[in-house]
């Protein structure tokens, strides 16, 4: 089986800071991986890389066996299939939404499609109901709640079915029940239906989101494995600055010093 | 914090506010349930823009006045008060084209109906009727214009200009203005209330300047960041240099009756002021 991704000898440095140093990576169909890595780590520049948004300077990737390459993405309908077929979530949604209201949000990927009018119209509308967000189609962006804009930012990608999602930080700046929302969905995307790559340092969601994980640190990957693994290995997770150690008391009044990282029950 | 330093910060923070809350005021009225409001913006367009077109060209003082009249009637149909077209238009037109028409007063041949006592200047009743001229056709003109762009979101207005023939491009240009210039307003106000909060002692003019600039240039910095991770964002959907707009605009009966009634004024207008 072909993979949708294969990353080979990846590098790539803004001026004078690499950001991917030599990675390797193969994501097949219908897989859900986890980039995990603190801040800095380069996950942000790999997503923007499998975008065809970025290109390496050394190494190469491949989408489904064929160069993703700057040259080929020049091709209108090499770049038109590609942009279908792959969608990005920004980790920042007043990057992505740019346009005047939530209406014409949504409606801007199949307009550069060249979908026909009215089909665009009944599909946002379609939507826009699935993401319970038609209230806020008049909407400007400036007007929406940092949750709002997260699901008006997906909901403009999903309009194009695309077989593959790349989420930066999906969850970053959200509150509880948003969070919650989009942990749902990302869960809901399991079972093969697309194939859905996350960057996050949020190691919470790692389990409902994921089969599969990839550890950065430095532009590296440095371990791989199930969520399992991965989260049992404190060890790994304090060296790639994914968990902490400092001075906390526990319910016992007990006072010591060891990783781990916050949540229920701790 | 003194008053100078404080002023200047104030008075900047204050300003931000203000036209934050300003452009919000402004689409809260486009909501509004009310006779502009209810037209299909197109037609909207179609309708109001000969009505600015005859205040400015028509000869008579009195059809200017008629118009005007007509302008302050679609005003309380839509829900317009008459205090917010005041503080909006009214007063910023009067001031400007009030000092420009000033010298008319003075300078116009004619009958001397009153000398100013200092100066011994005398204005003339010519004068006097080519400044009222002058405002009167800016306010009706600035009203009819004001009114079409409170009562119709910013949005659905740049795309009804269409119908003038207004290129897609710059539709789309100005629609993405207008998403960020916000999204700016609010990164200066949080830039200056994080100033506000770190402050103490005097500030000079000069480190004033210097902290204005500074800011400005941070804002530019961020500006143009922000304009390159949107293009990127534009990119990955499929922009690829052509741009489109879509509109949801549907026209019924209720707007070919407007636009027919609106058409019958602008013809009474144009016909009793070709003199």
């Amino acid at each position: 089986m072909i993979p949708v991704f294969e990353a080979r000898d990846v590098t790539y440095s803004y001026n004078d800071v690499t950001a991917l140093d030599g990675l390797n990576l193969t994501i097949m169909r219908g897989q859900r991986i986890v980039l995990l890595g603190a801040n800095g780590s380069g996950k942000s520049t790999l997503l923007g890389i499998l975008d065809g948004l970025h290109f390496p300077q050394k190494g190469g990737v491949e989408f489904c066996g064929a160069p993703l390459t700057e040259d080929r993405l020049q091709t209108k309908e090499v770049e038109f299939d590609f942009r279908r077929r792959v969608a990005l979530v920004f980790q920042n949604p007043d990057v992505q939404l740019f346009n005047p209201t939530v209406f014409d949000e949504v409606a801007f990927g199949p307009l550069q499609m060249r979908w026909p009018k009215e089909q665009i119209r009944w599909r946002v509308a379609e939507i826009l109901d699935e993401m319970e967000i038609a209230h806020l189609k008049d909407r400007s962006p400036h007007h929406l709640s940092t949750g709002e804009k997260k699901r008006v930012a997906l909901a403009s990608v999903l309009i194009l079915d695309p077989e593959v999602l790349l989420l930066d930080e999906p969850t970053a700046a959200l509150d509880p029940k948003s969070e919650s929302q989009m942990i749902d969905f990302l869960a809901s995307c399991s079972g093969g239906r697309k194939t859905v790559v996350t960057a996050t340092h949020d190691l919470d969601l790692v389990e409902d989101i994921a089969d599969s994980c990839r550890v950065f640190e430095r532009g590296r990957i440095v371990a791989a494995g199930t969520p399992a693994e991965i989260l049992n290995d404190h060890a790994l997770l304090l060296q790639t600055s994914l968990i902490h150690a400092h001075r906390h008391a526990h319910a016992s009044g007990e006072l010591h010093s060891h990783p781990h990282r916050h949540g229920h029950g701790h | 914090m003194t008053g100078k330093s404080r002023g200047a910060i104030e008075l900047s923070l204050a300003s931000f506010v203000d036209a934050l809350q300003h452009a919000f005021d402004s689409e809260e009225l486009a909501t509004k349930k009310g006779l502009l409001q209810s037209i299909d913006p197109r037609v909207k367009i179609l309708a109001i823009m000969p009505l600015i077109v005859i205040a400015a060209l028509t000869r008579r003082l009195q059809v200017v006045f008629l118009l005007f009249a007509v302008a302050i009637a679609i005003a309380w149909l839509s829900k317009v008060s008459l205090g917010t077209l005041a503080k909006r238009v009214w007063l910023a037109v009067l001031m400007f084209t009030g000092f420009i028409s000033l010298p008319a007063l003075f300078l116009t041949p004619g009958r001397a109906i009153y000398s100013l006592p200092a100066l011994g200047w005398g204005i003339t009743l010519q004068g006097l009727r080519a400044a009222v001229n002058l405002v009167m056709r800016a306010e009706t003109a600035a009203t009819f214009s004001v009114l079409l762009a409170l009562c119709t979101p910013w949005s659905s207005l740049l795309k009804a200009l269409r119908v003038l023939r207004m290129p897609v491009v710059l539709v789309v240009v100005l629609g993405m203005t207008y998403r960020y210039i916000f999204l700016l307003l609010r990164t200066a106000h949080h830039m200056f209330e994080s100033r506000k909060s770190r402050l103490v002692g005097q500030l000079e003019r000069p480190e004033l300047r210097r902290m204005a600039t500074a800011s400005a240039g941070v804002l530019m910095s961020k500006s143009i960041q922000l304009s390159g991770d949107v293009y990127l964002a534009m990119r990955s959907r499929g922009f690829a240099g052509e741009v489109y707009v879509l509109d949801e605009f549907r026209t019924g009966w209720f707007d070919w009756i407007m636009l027919t009634l609106f058409a019958a004024i602008a013809v009474i207008a144009l016909w009793f002021g070709r003199w």
